[in-house]
């Protein structure tokens, strides 16, 4: 079962000529710099768009293909827009209420009440949206579109209008939606901090068509690949929490190439996490170091060295199956004679827990 | 106070004018949603005949629409091949002459309304399952209320000052075309100062109410959006 995604369109001098296929649950993020199309992607998908040539099937649902057109209003998609386009005639309840009411009751798979509670807006209800914050007004968007029960949710840049404070207010409530909700996500972005941290799988584009799609994890570390070169380029690694160290306060993560320690209470054992680790935040060393402060080093295999401008080096390095990115000097890696192949104790000095 | 025949002419305006902006609502939605949403070239042609009642003196108004509900007029001879008389110098024929006469006054407020409303609204709408017509009801109709009432007093209040069009079709007949502006102005013919007084300033009175209404009603939307 997955999504499969085939469009060719022409705007002006504008072409988009894509395809690809998406897992039919978790995040998929369309990224790819302004002007690449993901919009125009994202619009075809719910029927905003008609394209020339267009193939949609969701599982084995099938909502274009030449013979037939879904309108976008048959579509079961839920649609986040990068403003919130909230009704300014409809207070927040009515707003929530509009697609709601539109769905027959026997087809409901969110009630009215599980998505104020969700998205946390039961102190906004009587008001009208030009009394809500830009991350309010984003949350009702985002409830609104789930009070449809939509087979797909569609999120263009939600984000992107927000200033970095309300950003960081929202994206627990996208979190949040990522662990309750199975319903796949196509999250249009051009911002890499967003795609490392929400998307489980990931649709590069460039210039109307796809360069790459695969998993997230897999795609930001490869270096014929984009993201991997960036400033801020990270890796991703899936665990499962173990055990939690009452003494000092620390959880311990497990992967199948080691296990992190990290400071959060309260994670439930067994629980499935993602962690989110900053290249510049991983050094090596030839010999596990002891006398350190750093707790999280792990033993690794260097898989390929990359030149970094002129004076560093990004190193991708194999931890078990999980792919880790090391961002060092140039004079470093020549000094550690790194090669593919060579044994290395990665350590790690910071890591973020992800939903 | 108002003779029988002002109070009848007082009738037949207020009827008119009822009447006319009621047809201009109704043709005039269809009309302004297209000229607020088409691509199309025709749509300028389309939105310089719409304004063409601004500036075309109304007597040049009157004489074509004359011509055309006359008995050898086309209109006048549909109307005569249904089995009926030419509209001319009748009430319908004043209806018709209105209608084209207010037609820009009607049309442009609500195209200018559909258009501020943009594409998106709409499509949100339609990603929230909404068909085509409910859309237009449930979010087209409530943003573009102002331009509702913006197009039902314009068109109201020029229909009720129609003079010139009125001069050319209507015959000036009591109880059936004769409307208030022609009935001051005969007043004034026969130096009746006293009467011609009492009607306009009735007309003046009403047309004021209606614009104060109007505008007092648009601040406070602009204070309730705000």
């Amino acid at each position: 079962m997955s999504l499969r995604i085939r469009y060719r369109l022409r705007r002006g001098a504008f072409r988009l000529d894509v395809a690809f296929e998406a897992p039919m649950r978790g995040i998929t993020a369309l990224f790819g710099p302004s002007g690449c199309g993901k919009t125009t992607l994202l619009r075809a998908i719910a029927g905003l768009e008609v394209a020339d040539d267009g193939y949609l099937a969701l599982g084995g649902e099938v909502w274009e293909d030449g013979a037939r057109y879904l309108p976008a209003h048959r579509r079961s998609v839920g649609y986040v827009f990068q403003e919130a386009s909230l009704f300014p005639h409809l207070d927040v309840r009515r707003n929530l209420l509009y697609g709601y009411r539109r769905i027959a009751p026997g087809r409901r798979r969110i009630d009215f009440e599980q998505a104020v509670s969700l998205m946390d807006l039961g102190d906004l209800l009587a008001r009208d949206p030009l009394q809500l914050s830009g991350g309010e007004r984003q949350r009702v968007a985002i409830a609104r579109a789930l009070l449809t029960s939509p087979a797909l949710l569609l999120m263009d840049e939600p984000l992107a209008a927000l200033d970095a404070g309300r950003k960081e207010e929202l994206l627990p409530f996208f979190e949040r939606l990522h662990e309750r909700l199975s319903l796949p996500v196509l999250y249009v972005s051009h911002a890499s901090d967003e795609v490392a941290r929400l998307a489980d799988h990931l649709v590069l584009m460039d210039a109307g068509r796809v360069s790459a799609s695969g998993p997230a994890r897999e795609l930001l570390t490869r270096f014929d690949l984009p993201l991997a070169h960036r400033q801020d380029a990270s890796s991703i690694i899936e665990a499962t929490v173990r055990g939690y160290d009452p003494e000092w306060r620390l959880a311990t993560l497990a992967f199948d190439g080691g296990s992190f320690v990290i400071c959060q209470e309260g994670l439930a054992p067994g629980r499935r996490v993602r962690l989110h680790i900053l290249a510049r935040d991983v050094s090596l060393t030839l010999r596990h170091q002891h006398d350190t402060s750093i707790l999280n080093i792990l033993p690794a295999r260097v898989e390929e060295v990359s030149e970094e401008g002129a004076a560093q080096v990004m190193v991708r390095l194999a931890v078990g199956e999980a792919r880790l990115l090391a961002r060092l000097t140039r004079k470093s890696a020549a000094r550690l004679a790194l090669q593919a192949g060579k044994p290395v104790f990665a350590q790690v000095k910071s890591v973020a827990l992800l939903g | 106070m108002f003779g029988a025949d002002d109070l009848s002419a007082l009738l037949v305006t207020l009827k008119l004018a009822a009447l006319s902006t009621t047809i201009l609502l109704l043709l005039g939605t269809p009309l302004a949603w297209w000229l607020a949403s088409t691509r199309s070239r025709v749509k300028i042609v389309v939105d310089a005949v719409v304004a063409l009642p601004l500036i075309l003196p109304p007597t040049v108004m009157g004489f074509y629409l004359l011509i055309a509900l006359g008995p050898d007029g086309p209109l006048g001879r549909l109307t005569q091949a249904l089995g009926g008389a030419s509209p001319a110098f009748t009430f319908t024929g004043l209806v018709i002459g209105s209608v084209v006469y207010s037609l820009p006054f009607v049309v442009q407020p609500l195209q200018d309304a559909f258009a501020a409303i943009g594409r998106r609204p709409l499509e949100v709408a339609a990603t929230l399952r909404a068909s085509p017509l409910d859309r237009f009801l449930t979010v087209s109709l409530p943003l573009a209320r102002h331009g509702y009432l913006t197009a039902l007093v314009l068109g109201f209040a020029h229909t009720v000052g129609e003079f010139g069009v009125v001069l050319m079709i209507g015959g000036s007949i009591p109880g059936e075309t004769r409307v208030l502006s022609i009935a001051i102005y005969d007043h004034v013919e026969a130096l009746e100062y006293g009467q011609a007084h009492l009607l306009s300033g009735v007309l003046l009175a009403l047309s004021f109410l209606m614009l104060l209404v109007l505008y007092g009603l648009k601040r406070r939307y602009r204070v309730a959006r705000a």
